[in-house]
């Protein structure tokens, strides 16, 4: 099978030191997620979800294991290496949204671009990007000046503006009623068929991993199953 | 990022929170007007000292009796004779000129109006020698001195004290530790200087002054010679010819000389030595309050650096750099300061100028100068301020682990 894969993780393993104890957050789990596909990563609380995000979105190093993001070896890279390696391949989708609450939703947008050190078409490709999320009218808002649902249509756009090969989305719409968090996910699959950028979900909910192609489910620190759902299969 | 947008984002992050940013800044404006008010002041004294010392006169040699600390017992007085042998050019070839003065002080009173002051006993030579200007009426002359007249010349400020007015005074009458005597001139003001005004004595005829005012132990006994060298580059040859000559004429020994002699040279070095401690030591209080200021910075930078750890944690999850963390916070840092310092250049003038106003207004022209040095200064060091204070939470920001960041609740 001649897969384009994007995630190559392989035995990561991740203690935490507190004092004279170890957690093992992570304790050897090995995961590989082609392009364009759409996963979700799904287990009891605790059992390392948000661990492994942090490790796939290059936002926290293994303890050991080796990892491949988009072709590029990440663990013996530095902090400002990593930087840009988030900066030009990874967009972040939180559960709390995380917009700078004094800016307008254009500044957001904009921000990944600066730290990027594009200066030409900045605004233009920000703006762009709040059009594709349906917020073209809402631009010179403040996070404050928006509802839920848009403040994290005004984080999507913030994590697609750099046109990364993965979205990393951490319970995406915790923080949202159902019937938003129902447009959210369809705004996240529909950047996913248009773009074909790579989307990978961590939730609880079972309605939501059905949406996805592939469930990855985890345990204890380690991948207890990884399957096709019902869509996925098709 | 580059540097205009990490200021203009700095700006909008400051403005947010005018109130605290406000009170960081003015840490910073007490310190700079501090500092450059006290600059002011101290450089502003150096000159009214060193102008008014220049304003005796130049070239000039001040010789009194007794070694300079004093430790040489039974001096001899200094004498006519000493003054002429002084003035003798093949033995002082550097010497232009001698003026022996003999000084006391008295109760003058005229037209009912009483004014205790210095009357000195002067020749002709004196006026030159020390600048004095006759603005009416004549000076002192050698016919006065053989004729031992009852005559003074007085100073404008001693006019206006005894007359009221200090022009149309030739030719009025005043008595001088009861003794009449006649004004014949008014020198020109010569202006108030740091060791009192020159302006409020009455010079007489030194024999006059000799036989029926200042009665010393000798006849010929003078309290000072004023010594005027051919040009400044030969005062410190004119120093060692009026050495040698008084210690040939009062036959001291080598190291015990019992007279002093003072150039002018000397008075502006040590006034000058005195004033720049004086200014070192007022910019330093002032400094320390800069360093409070920079305190303050460092104390808000860390509370804003806590306040925002999410958002660092965000910034680096979309990209930042460390030192692009480090750099948003030092300019916020940098701008609190600079703020500050601009402000407080202007504040300090403003007290400068105040000191300067109330000198005025009660007498003493006074005129603190605020140097470019001293703003450029100011502006380095606050600026250096906010860079320094603002080095240790910026590095806090740029190190934070961005996970741990985002957490931070
Ligand atoms: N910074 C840390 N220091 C110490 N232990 C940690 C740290 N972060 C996570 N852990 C531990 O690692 C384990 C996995 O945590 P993780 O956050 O990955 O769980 P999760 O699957 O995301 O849980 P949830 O569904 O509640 O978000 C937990 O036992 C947690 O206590
Ligand atoms: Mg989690």
């Amino acid at each position: 099978m001649t897969e384009d894969w994007v995630v190559v993780a392989d035995d990561l393993v991740k203690t935490y030191k507190m004092g004279e104890m170890e957690v093992n957050a992570l304790q050897g789990a090995s995961v590989k997620i082609g392009r364009g596909e759409v996963v979700s990563i799904m287990g009891p609380s605790g059992s390392g979800k948000s661990t492994m995000m942090n490790i796939i979105g290059c936002l926290d190093r293994p303890t050991s294991g080796s990892y491949m993001l988009d072709g590029e070896l990440v663990a013996n890279m530095t902090d400002d290496q990593l930087a840009s390696v988030r900066n030009r391949k990874v967009g972040f989708v939180f559960q709390s949204f995380n917009l700078l609450s004094r800016q307008t939703a254009l500044f957001n947008v904009e921000l990944p671009l600066r730290y990027a050190g594009q200066v030409e078409n900045r605004r233009q490709r920000a703006a762009d990007a709040l059009i594709s999320v349906g917020l073209g009218d809402r631009m010179t808002h403040r996070p404050t000046e928006l509802s839920g649902g848009q403040q994290q249509r005004v984080a999507i756009a913030r994590a697609i503006v750099n046109e990364p090969a993965i979205i990393m989305a951490d319970e995406p719409t915790g923080n949202l009623d159902s019937k938003v968090g129902k447009e959210i996910m369809s705004l996240l699959l529909d950047l996913n068929k248009q773009r074909g950028t790579t989307l990978i979900i961590v939730t609880h909910d079972p309605k939501i991993a059905e949406q996805t192609q592939r469930v990855i489910r985890l345990s204890d620190g380690v991948v207890e199953d990884d399957g096709m759902t019902k869509g996925g299969a098709q | 990022m580059n540097l205009s947008q990490a200021i203009l984002e700095a700006l909008e992050s400051l403005s947010s929170n005018k109130m605290r940013s406000g009170l960081t800044v003015l840490g910073i404006v007490i310190g700079v007007a501090a500092v450059i008010a006290m600059l002011a002041v101290g450089t502003g004294a150096q000159d009214s000292i060193t102008g008014s010392i220049s304003g005796i006169g130049t070239n000039l040699l001040f010789v009194f009796r007794g070694a300079p600390d004093d430790s040489v017992q039974n001096s001899k007085p200094l004498t006519m004779q000493d003054a002429a042998a002084i003035a003798d050019p093949f033995a002082a070839p550097s010497v232009q000129m001698v003026a022996p003065v003999i000084e006391g002080g008295f109760l003058i009173a005229a037209a009912g109006e009483q004014v205790n002051t210095s009357v000195s006993g002067v020749t002709p030579d004196f006026f030159p020698l020390r600048n004095f200007v006759i603005a009416e009426g004549e000076p002192i002359t050698e016919e006065h001195l053989l004729g031992r007249a009852s005559v003074a010349v007085i100073g404008p400020e001693l006019a206006d004290s005894l007359f009221g007015r200090h022009d149309g005074i030739v030719g009025e009458d005043l008595t001088i530790n009861g003794q009449p005597f006649r004004v014949i001139g008014v020198w020109e003001a010569k202006g108030g200087g740091m060791f009192g005004s020159e302006d409020n004595r009455a010079l007489i005829p030194f024999t006059t002054a000799q036989t029926r005012l200042i009665q010393r132990r000798t006849r010929d006994q003078v309290d000072m010679l004023l010594v005027e060298v051919v040009d400044s580059e030969s005062v410190p040859q004119a120093v060692d010819e009026v050495s040698s000559i008084l210690r040939t004429r009062h036959r001291t020994d080598v190291g015990a000389d019992d007279f002093t002699v003072f150039s002018q040279q000397d008075f502006l070095q040590t006034a000058a030595t005195i004033t720049s401690v004086l200014t070192i030591f007022l910019g330093g209080i002032a400094a320390i309050s800069l360093l409070v200021g920079g305190i303050g910075i460092m104390n808000i930078m860390l509370v804003s650096v806590t306040e925002r750890t999410k958002e660092i944690g965000l910034r680096k999850a979309l990209g930042a750099r460390k030192r692009d963390i480090l750099i948003q916070f030092l300019t916020e840092s940098s701008l609190l300061s600079l703020f500050g310092g601009i402000i407080g250049i202007g504040f300090g003038w403003l007290i400068a100028f105040i000191v300067e106003r109330v000198a005025l207004a009660s007498g003493t022209p006074f005129y603190p100068r605020i140097g470019i040095d001293a703003v450029l200064l100011a502006t380095i060091f606050s600026a250096a301020v906010g860079l320094f204070f603002g080095i240790y939470p910026a590095n806090r920001a740029a190190n934070l682990e961005p996970v741990e960041a985002l957490r931070y609740e």
